[in-house]
């Protein structure tokens, strides 16, 4: 008996052996059950009750908190895609963007199409609000752009649509899949949700959307798509993409984004 | 629960008598109890999945990047080897093989926050992790909303947890008890000790509100709705690191928990928690501790 613990591992190690080959297989059993579709679908059901409330709690017009000058972050961190790879969206910094338009279709009666001067041209607001990143980190930056549901109203709704969704101008990891992301009616007619052209008082940089980026507070930063080319009005999220209505959302993140 | 008469027949007819058996937990209590043990285990091991998504907490509105309360991180040793770094206030501790550096499955080193076993799932997956984590965190409040309000309404917390003027003033005497691990026994072990209803007390009314109050502060939807949450909290930045401090806090109650069920007697504690029927603890009257002597069979 004494030759054997001699020989092998010995009692400790044989413990220390069995306990985590016990810790191997809970974790096993927890990573298989994470994998398990029911099992997601049940967790995923959460969401529903979290949007459901918070659309409770929330009134339409309620303002996300708004911060001074002094509170700005002395770095507002870049996150997702930060330079754009895509041929397209090279020419368009190569040329200042001047070629670059805005085009609104979808369930829409008016499509528009607007150069970045006409978005300019129009009523802007200005606000300084905290990004809140799905990592954890925030940043406190200031933003003017054209509010969007001014811009909706113009275009003026088909009675169907139901959602807003902005394709941009990035692919996402060398894949055919550009980012896009979609709001519910409610957040587009929000105050606070603008197409913002500029940051901290300066153009949009490419790090940061060039030249147009939404913001929709009261959500996080995956909600708040880069590089905008295009606004459709649509009535589904089903027939987009993955058809859970954003690039991230696709991949497993929730749509709804204010948590 | 406090003792009643079904335990013992005999015990009307002669109040100062001990019971055997008490049924100390009510089916709500129990069954509250393990819903909550099981949903506060989840959202540890998924919380610190999240955590590593950004492993590092700041203090304030903002992320200031430059000075994180702590950052847990990798770095290269001079020799290329990889070294798990834990930065508190800018200190920094070489804590490779658990924190900032440990063995992926393979058994190679790898750059992480948490070790594979202390994170839900094992391998980096924010967007699992955050569906394990908000699906529990409705049952932790959904859950803790039950007990709270059934065991006010029975007045539960007030007459077993609230703390009596007379408790106050054995603390040093259950500290003593509790250094010397000298257990209550009889009439005594009936009712809490005062640093137990004071742990209990912290964790119901402290520790898990605290979390879900940080928790609600980190969702941008909430603090649009409720304000004061960021601000009572001093910014969504400082309720993140709150929300880790609460949480490791709720881990150094469960060790404290278990090591005390351990030596009160874990068949009996264990069959409490269970079935709601605790056994008290027969004992000569000469070594029930002091300041549980004053205890009174309720």
């Amino acid at each position: 008996m004494s030759e054997v613990v001699k020989s092998g591992p010995g009692r400790r190690g044989w413990l220390k052996a069995s306990l985590a080959g016990l810790g191997g297989l809970v974790v096993a059993g927890c990573d298989s059950l994470s994998n398990n579709r029911s099992v997601q679908k049940v967790l995923e059901s959460a969401e529903g009750l979290t949007r459901r409330s918070q659309r409770i709690l929330l009134t339409p017009g309620q303002l996300a908190p708004e911060f001074r000058e002094a509170d700005l972050s002395p770095m507002f961190k870049a996150n997702g895609t930060v330079d754009p790879p895509d041929a397209a969206y090279r020419a368009h910094v190569a040329t200042g963007f001047a070629n670059w338009r805005l085009r609104v279709d979808g369930l829409v009666e008016h499509p528009m199409s607007l150069t970045l001067d006409d978005l300019k041209a129009r009523t802007s607001r200005t606000q300084i609000t905290r990004h809140d990143c799905v990592e954890g980190w925030s940043c406190i930056g200031k933003w003017k752009g054209a509010p969007l549901g001014a811009l909706i109203r113009d275009a003026k709704l088909k009675p169907d649509a139901k959602y807003i969704v902005f394709h941009c101008m990035d692919s996402m990891g060398g894949d055919d899949s550009r980012y896009y992301e979609s709001i519910a009616l409610a957040d587009v007619f929000h105050p606070q949700t603008l197409l913002a052209y500029e940051m901290n008082d300066a153009p949009l940089t490419v790090p940061h959307g060039a030249p147009v980026r939404l913001r929709v507070e009261r959500y996080l930063g995956y909600k708040q798509a880069k590089y905008i080319e295009r606004i459709e009005a649509v009535a589904s999220l089903k027939d987009l993409h993955g058809g859970r209505g954003g690039y991230w959302p696709d991949r497993g993140y929730e749509w709804y984004g204010g948590i | 629960m406090t003792a009643t008469n079904d335990a013992n027949g005999t015990l009307a007819a002669m109040p100062d008598a001990v019971p055997d058996r008490i049924y100390r937990h009510s089916g709500l209590t129990r069954t509250t109890h393990w819903v909550n043990a099981i949903s506060l285990f989840v959202l540890l091991l998924s919380g610190l999945n999240i955590f590593m998504a950004e492993p590092a907490l700041f203090l304030g509105q903002y992320a200031d990047f430059n000075h994180p309360a702590l950052h847990i991180f990798a770095a290269h040793a001079g020799d290329g080897r990889l070294v798990g770094i834990t930065e508190i206030f800018g200190q920094q501790i070489d804590t490779t093989g658990l924190l900032g550096v440990s063995n992926n499955a393979m058994g190679h080193p790898v750059s992480r926050a948490w070790p594979t076993w202390l994170t839900l799932p094992s391998y980096r997956d924010l967007s699992t992790a955050r569906r394990w984590h908000f699906f529990f965190a409705w049952l932790l409040v959904l859950n803790g909303a039950a007990y709270l309000a059934w065991n006010t309404y029975v007045r539960h917390i007030q007459k077993d947890l609230w703390p009596t003027r007379e408790d106050l003033r054995e603390i040093p005497q259950s500290i003593i008890d509790h250094i010397k691990l000298k257990h209550p026994t009889g009439a005594a072990a009936i009712r809490y000790n005062v640093l137990q209803k004071l742990a209990y007390l912290a964790v119901i009314l402290v520790l898990v509100p605290g979390m879900v109050l940080t928790g609600l502060t980190m969702s941008p939807g909430m603090d649009a709705a409720f304000p004061i949450l960021p601000w009572a909290f001093g910014g969504r930045q400082t309720a993140r690191t709150l929300h880790f401090v609460f949480a490791w806090s709720l881990v150094a109650f469960f060790v404290i928990h278990m090591v005390e069920m351990v030596l009160a007697g874990p068949v009996n504690e264990l069959t409490s928690i269970l079935t709601g029927w605790y056994r008290v603890p027969k004992g000569h009257d000469a070594a029930a501790p002091e300041s549980a002597s004053q205890g009174k069979v309720q």
